[in-house]
């Protein structure tokens, strides 16, 4: 399958005070064309600052440290003092951020903020032919168009987060960079956005999505491939439904072994969480970042950092699986 | 078995005139010493108005609710409290900033009425360590040093201290990870078993709620659509309101 995005050994830090804080630590993924990857992870992993880079929106206090960004057949250094053509952002990558009362101008109607998006890659526009385009696009994707007369705060939660993905992919973008943007919904809103995104694949609005989200059972009904991040650092991927029922790192086995959902198992046994808490990334541990949570660890890793183990199509980085697949 | 907790036909309207809206409708229900219920529906359900009524932090505009036989409304509210506690979903907004963990904890004991020092240390140290959290660490902490989980297993933790006879939880674990969800409910799971506190647990999230309940009630639009055990409530469900709602769950395995 051909890839639409690619992003190589990418690191990107927060500096605070003279100090820095690597969010994002040496970070190889791909995005193919028509597929939707996943990224999961807890609270401070580095799936939100990943978000932000991948999205071209990275600004001070993060910085782009090194890496290398494939975008749609055309390679791009990535690091400190380097600008990325700026009609990259908006047109080939877009964001779909995770609180839509907070993207929209609560003054503005949607139809206002969507000729602002448009205006701002195609200064020409006119209002009328803004108004058109994202009444089709919603009619297209089964949206009553009424809702262009509304304010933001006229709408419910489930209909605003679908609006702004509506409008954030208005230029059509070939890549959408989805940032936990059904966390705060219920589950039939959920339901709604992941519908729309996977129409929007189908119609070839978009060709490529990558949905970050804590949420491992929303994950595995929307993404095709799912990469678990753990401070800062990609420690398994595969194809969805493999990773869930055959999770290889022990930090994956945790989080699907926590996952509490209305089938029979979950109420025959203890569901156990993960004790502890992720590293602080001031002084992340030396050798497998996990090490210290982790039941299994044994010394070396806590001494040397495990390498992927597997191929590029399904790999883990744990030391456990050494000798399985060495 | 006697009921600790009945409520029935509890109502509570907002507004007046044209624009009035009926939050609460007609919900009866009880509760049993020892038992969870958790009450699941959508947001706007208005499953956090139920618990707010419940609390006494609203009034109903119909109904009544007795508490061990006696009318609710007759008993004094900081014996009320006394009885009756609750964990909230954002454990940072409920929460003074300006309180280290001790001053927090020490404060609530104040609804237990004078207590030596001993056995307010003693109270104080016992919850904590019931929620794993180790005293000695956490006891000079503010809110903004302690992680999310920690906050809320200090709020856990200050409920507990009260030993109340129920304990109204809404939406305890949505700020929080996966990771630590099912952590905090294991923890109301062992306060009911080493305690026997009944427990109300409100959620939109069905696969909790299925974890840790004894029953499940449904709420939509202000009613109760469906009650039962929860093994009855997801694997047979009856109200189409209950089936679109448990459809809409990803699947996780298979």
């Amino acid at each position: 399958m051909d890839t639409l995005l690619r992003v190589k050994n990418l690191c990107a830090a927060y500096a605070q005070g003279g100090q820095r804080v690597r969010a994002v630590d040496g970070v190889s993924l791909e995005l193919r064309r028509g597929e939707v990857l996943g990224i999961a992870g807890e609270s401070g992993c580095g799936k939100s600052t990943l978000a932000q880079v991948l999205a071209l929106l990275a600004r001070p206090p993060l910085w782009v440290e090194q890496g290398e960004l494939w975008l749609d057949g055309a390679v791009y250094p990535l690091g400190q003092g380097i600008h990325l053509p700026r009609e990259l952002r908006g047109r080939k990558v877009a964001l779909l951020p995770q609180g839509a009362l907070n993207a929209l101008n609560p003054t503005a109607r949607v139809r206002e903020i969507a000729l602002e998006v448009i205006r701002a890659h195609e200064p020409k526009t006119t209002p009328q032919e803004a108004y058109a385009r994202a009444r089709e696009r919603l009619e297209q994707l089964g949206l009553p168009s009424r809702v262009l007369e509304a304010y933001p705060h006229q709408l419910s939660g489930g209909m605003r987060q679908r609006v702004v993905t509506v409008i954030s992919t208005l230029l059509n973008p070939k890549v959408l960079v989805a940032d936990e943007p059904t966390s705060a919904l219920d589950v039939s809103s959920q339901k709604a956005v992941v519908r729309m995104l996977r129409k929007l694949l189908e119609q070839g609005v978009i060709e490529g999505v990558i949905f970050i989200a804590h949420d491992l059972p929303l994950l595995r009904s929307v993404a095709d491939r799912i990469a678990i991040m753990y401070a800062g650092k990609v420690v398994e991927l595969g194809p969805s439904e493999e990773l869930v029922e055959a999770p290889r790192h022990p930090y994956t086995q945790a989080l699907v072994g926590a996952v509490l959902v209305p089938e029979p198992y979950i109420r025959q046994k203890r569901v156990e969480g993960i004790e502890g808490t992720p590293p602080d990334l001031r002084s992340p541990p030396p050798g497998c970042r996990f090490a210290p949570r982790c039941k299994y660890a044994q010394p070396r890793c806590s001494e040397l950092e495990p390498p992927r183990f597997g191929g590029e199509e399904r790999f883990a980085a744990c030391w456990l699986l050494e000798e399985v697949l060495a | 078995m006697k009921s600790l907790l009945e409520v029935e036909a509890l109502g509570r309207t907002f507004g007046s005139g044209k624009r009035t809206l009926q939050a609460v409708k007609g919900v009866t229900f009880s509760l049993a010493p020892g038992e969870i219920v958790a009450v699941v529906g959508e947001s706007g359900s208005g499953k956090s108005t139920l618990a707010r009524l419940i609390l006494r932090l609203l009034s109903p505009t119909q109904g009544q609710m007795r508490l061990e036989g006696r009318d609710v409304f007759r008993i004094p509210l900081r014996a009320y409290w006394r009885m009756v506690q609750a964990v909230f979903q954002d454990p940072y907004s409920s929460f003074n900033q300006f309180y280290s963990v001790r001053r927090l904890l020490q404060k609530s004991l104040g609804l237990l009425g004078p207590l030596s020092s001993q056995e307010r240390e003693a109270r104080i140290r016992t919850a904590l360590q019931s929620v794993g959290l180790e005293p000695e660490g956490i006891l000079g902490k503010y809110p903004h040093q302690l992680s999310g989980g920690q906050r809320q297993r200090v709020m856990i933790a200050r409920a507990i201290m009260l030993r109340p006879r129920l304990l109204i939880t809404d939406e305890p674990t949505s700020a929080l990870d996966a990771s630590l969800r099912a952590t905090v409910l294991n923890l109301l799971k062992d306060l009911r078993q080493e305690q026997g506190t009944s427990i109300i647990f409100i959620t939109h999230d069905i696969g909790q709620a299925y974890y840790l309940s004894d029953r499940i009630l449904v709420m939509h639009q202000g009613e109760v659509v469906e009650e039962g055990p929860v093994e009855r409530v997801v694997e047979q469900s009856q109200h189409p309101y209950t089936k679109r709602l448990l459809s809409d769950v990803p699947r996780f395995h298979g």
